[in-house]
C-alpha cells in the first residue's frame, strides 16, 4: 500500500483505455476510478500492489487476471469478476453474476452480497467468501483453492470437482458429479475462521459443512461414461 | 460341364462393404470391453479432400512464371486489423496448437526450433506456456481454452498472439481429455492437477456463452496485453459461414477454421469420425462470410485440418485462405509414425503409418509421451531440421504451382485456377468439375 494521495479516474471524462493503461502503469499508490457505468473490463491485469476503489457498477471482467493489487468495487459486478485472479484482493459490496473467480488460481474474492451461477469454477487456488448465496453449478471442476459460502448454494455444487474445498453454511440444493460431504475437521475449522476473518465477515464456523471430491471420476473407467 | 478334382469353381470370400474387416473388429472390440475407443490424430475415413482438385496451370490466356528466377512471394501478415504487433511470417504455413503434456517437451522444443529455421510461428496447447517452448519459439501464439491450465497474465504478455479455442475439427463441441499416464510431476503442476489423475478439459469456456460474450472477452484480452497482439479465434469445421462472421463480429484478428482430418490427442473414435465437415466443403463458406462482412484479407483466415504438402497449401490459398495450419503433418516431419520403430509398433498392436494411442502415452518415436526414455529418443535439433526442411519443401512445392498459374505471389492463387475431379469436390470447393463448366448447386 502506498502513502502517496488518491488519483481519481473519472470514467465520465476518460477512456476505458486510458484508466486501465494509467492502473496498469502504475507500481503503488491508490485510486478511485469514478462513473464506472458497467465499463467492461476495468482494473484487469493489474500487476502491482496497488490500491482501487471502484465507485459504482462494473460489467464482465472486472479485475480480470488480478495480480497483487487490491480492488474493491462498491456496487456490483457483471459476469467473471476477478477471472483468472492470480493473487491479491478483489472485494465486491454488493452482488455479482456468474461466473465469479472463474479459475482464479490465487488470492482471495470476497462477495459480500450474493453470487450467480458457476462461482468458483474451474479455480485453480484462489480462495473465495461469499456473504451471501451462490447459484447452481459453482465450483464446477473446482481444481484447488477453497469457496466459502455464508448462505445457501444452488444446485449442483462441486460437479466434477478436483481437490477445491467448499464449505456452505446453509442448504445446499443438490450435489453434482462426484461432490460428496466431507467430514469437518479442525483443520477444515481453521481454515474457515481464517477465511472468514479475512474477509471481514461474522459466521459461525460451526454451522459449516465440507463437501468435497469422492474422487470416482479421476480415471476414466465405463461407469463415468454414462 | 467338367468338374475338377478338386471340386467346382468357388467364388473368393466377401467382405462386406458395410460390415468391413475394421468395422467388424470394433464391433468386437466394444462387445469385449464395453467401452468406446479413445484414440488420436484425426478423421481416417476418406472424405472429400484437396486430392479431388487440380490446377489448371497457364495456357494460351495465362502466362506462367520462370521457377527458377521470377519471384513468387510466401510472406504473410496475420492480425493487423486491431493489433500493433501483428504477426508477420514468411511462409504461409503455421504449426497448429499442441500441448505439452500431449507431447513432449523435445517435441515442444522441435516444433519451435523447425518454425523458427522457416520463419513461421508455433502455437501452445491445452496446458500452458512452459519456458522452453517460450524461448525456442521466436514467434508463438498461445492459445487461451476452456480449461485455462496454465492461463496467467504474465504468460498472455509474453505471447506474440492470443488464440481463443471455441473449437477444433477432430471434435466440435468436445472438451479434451489427456488420460493420466501422461499427467507426470511436471505436467500436473502445470495444470494445478494431482499426478497421475486424468486432465478433462471442459467444452465450453467458464466465463462467456455465445458471440456477445465473447467480443467482451476479446475486449479484456486487449486491455491485458494492451492492444498490442493479434487475437485469433479458432473453430471446428461446422458452420463455418456463421462461425466465421460471428468471429469477425466479436473482434476476432484472425479466423482459424479447422477441418475434421485436423487431429487431436484424445478423443472418442466416433466423435472423430463423425462430427465435423471436412475442411474443403469449410474454406469457401468461411471466406464467403469474410467477403460479405468486406473483411476478406482484412481479417485472415488460416486453415487446417489435412494439410500435407504445398499442393494442398496452394488449393487453401486458391480458395481463399491466407495460411495454412499443420499438425499431423508436422509430427510425421518430427518422426511420428516412423518405420525404424515398427517393431515396437508392433508390439503396441499396431503399425507404423496407423498408430494413433497417442493418449496412452507410449510413443515410440518420443513424441506423445512423458516417458523420459522414449521422449529421450527425440533429438529436437535434428527434428527440428527435419521439420525446417519439410516446410521448406512445402513453400516450394507451393511456389511452383503459383508460378505454374502465373502468380508473382501465391495469395494470388484463385478459385479460377482450379477444377474438381468429383462432383462432391466441385460443390464443395465451388470450382468447376473439370472439363466442365459446371458447378453443383450454382
Amino acid at each position: 500500500m502506498s502513502g502517496g494521495a488518491n488519483t481519481d479516474l473519472d470514467l465520465a471524462a476518460l477512456s476505458l483505455r486510458d484508466v486501465n493503461a494509467a492502473l496498469q502503469g502504475a507500481e503503488e499508490g491508490a485510486f478511485t476510478v469514478l462513473n464506472p457505468g458497467g465499463a467492461h473490463a476495468l482494473a484487469c491485469g493489474l500487476d502491482a500492489p496497488v490500491e482501487v476503489l471502484v465507485k459504482g457498477h462494473t460489467g464482465y471482467y472486472c479485475a480480470g487476471m488480478n495480480k497483487a493489487a487490491s480492488v474493491t468495487i462498491e456496487g456490483n459486478a457483471s459476469t467473471g469478476v476477478a477471472e483468472n485472479m492470480m493473487s491479491g484482493t478483489v472485494r465486491v459490496k454488493g452482488n455479482v453474476s456468474q461466473s465469479a473467480g472463474a479459475t482464479a488460481h490465487g488470492g482471495l474474492l470476497v462477495i459480500e452480497g450474493d453470487a450467480s451461477a458457476r462461482c468458483g469454477i474451474s479455480l485453480k487456488g484462489a480462495e473465495i467468501v461469499v456473504g451471501g448465496s451462490v447459484g447452481h453449478m459453482s465450483a464446477f471442476m473446482a481444481q484447488a483453492g477453497a469457496l466459502v459460502v455464508c448462505g445457501d448454494a444452488g444446485e449442483a455444487l462441486g460437479d466434477s470437482i478436483y481437490e477445491a474445498r467448499l464449505y456452505v453454511r446453509g442448504a445446499v440444493a443438490s450435489l453434482g458429479a462426484d461432490c460428496i460431504e466431507k467430514e469437518m475437521r479442525d483443520e477444515h475449522r481453521a481454515q474457515v475462521a481464517d477465511l472468514l476473518a479475512r474477509a471481514g465477515i461474522d459466521a459461525d464456523v460451526a454451522e459449516f459443512r465440507r463437501y468435497g471430491s469422492a474422487r470416482q471420476l479421476y480415471n476414466f473407467k465405463i461407469d463415468n461414461a454414462y | 460341364m467338367d468338374i475338377p478334382e478338386n471340386g467346382p469353381p468357388r467364388t473368393l470370400p466377401r467382405y462386406s462393404a458395410t460390415f468391413d474387416p475394421h468395422t467388424l473388429s470394433e464391433i468386437r472390440r466394444a462387445a469385449a470391453t464395453g467401452i468406446y475407443d479413445i484414440r488420436g490424430g484425426g478423421a481416417k475415413r476418406k472424405v472429400p479432400h484437396f486430392d479431388d482438385l487440380l490446377f489448371l496451370g497457364a495456357s494460351m490466356s495465362r502466362y506462367p512464371l520462370e521457377g527458377y528466377r521470377e519471384a513468387c512471394d510466401t510472406s504473410v501478415t496475420l492480425g493487423n486489423r486491431f493489433a500493433k504487433k501483428p504477426i508477420e511470417l514468411k511462409i504461409p504455413i503455421t504449426i497448429a496448437g499442441m500441448s505439452f503434456g500431449s507431447l513432449s517437451g523435445q517435441a515442444k522444443e522441435a516444433l519451435g526450433r523447425g518454425a523458427n529455421m522457416a520463419g513461421t510461428s508455433t502455437t501452445t496447447g491445452d496446458g500452458g506456456m512452459t519456458p522452453e517452448e517460450r524461448g525456442h519459439s521466436e514467434q508463438l501464439v498461445y492459445q487461451y481454452l476452456p480449461s485455462r491450465y496454465g492461463m496467467n497474465p504474465d504468460d498472455l504478455r509474453k505471447a506474440d498472439a492470443i488464440e481463443v479455442v471455441v473449437g477444433q475439427g477432430a471434435k466440435p463441441g468436445g472438451g479434451g481429455m489427456l488420460l493420466g499416464q501422461k499427467i507426470n510431476d511436471r505436467v500436473a503442476s502445470m495444470r494445478t492437477l494431482p499426478k497421475g489423475v486424468d486432465q478433462r478439459s471442459a467444452c465450453r469456456h467458464p466465463d462467456w456463452t455465445g458471440p456477445d460474450d465473447l467480443e467482451i472477452k476479446i475486449g479484456e484480452l486487449r486491455e491485458i496485453t494492451r492492444w498490442q497482439v493479434p487475437i485469433y479465434v479458432k473453430v471446428g469445421a461446422a458452420r463455418p459461414y456463421y462461425d466465421t462472421a460471428l468471429s469477425v463480429k466479436a473482434g476476432a484478428d484472425v479466423v482459424v477454421l479447422d477441418g475434421m482430418q485436423g487431429g487431436t490427442a484424445a478423443t472418442q473414435d466416433v466423435f472423430i469420425e463423425h462430427v465435423g465437415l471436412p475442411i474443403l466443403a469449410a474454406i469457401r463458406p468461411a471466406v464467403q462470410a469474410l467477403k460479405d462482412l468486406g473483411m476478406h484479407r482484412k481479417v485472415q483466415l488460416v486453415v487446417s485440418g489435412g494439410v500435407r504438402n504445398g499442393a494442398d497449401v496452394a488449393k487453401c490459398l486458391a480458395l481463399g485462405a491466407d495460411a495454412v495450419s499443420i499438425g499431423t503433418a508436422a509430427l510425421v516431419a518430427l518422426g511420428d509414425n516412423d518405420p525404424a520403430y515398427e517393431a515396437e509398433y508392433n508390439a503396441l498392436g499396431t503399425t507404423a503409418g496407423a498408430y494413433d494411442d497417442w493418449h496412452e502415452g507410449n510413443d515410440p518415436a518420443g513424441i506423445t509421451t512423458q516417458v523420459p526414455d522414449l521422449a529421450s529418443r527425440l533429438d529436437p535439433i535434428k527434428a527440428g531440421q527435419r521439420l525446417a526442411n519439410f516446410l521448406n519443401v512445402m513453400t516450394l512445392e507451393c511456389q511452383t504451382i503459383a508460378r505454374a498459374c502465373g502468380k508473382s505471389d501465391v495469395h494470388n492463387l484463385e478459385p479460377e485456377d482450379l477444377v474438381a475431379l468429383t462432383v462432391e469436390a466441385s460443390a464443395m470447393a465451388q470450382v468447376p468439375l473439370a472439363g466442365t463448366n459446371w458447378i453443383p448447386g450454382t
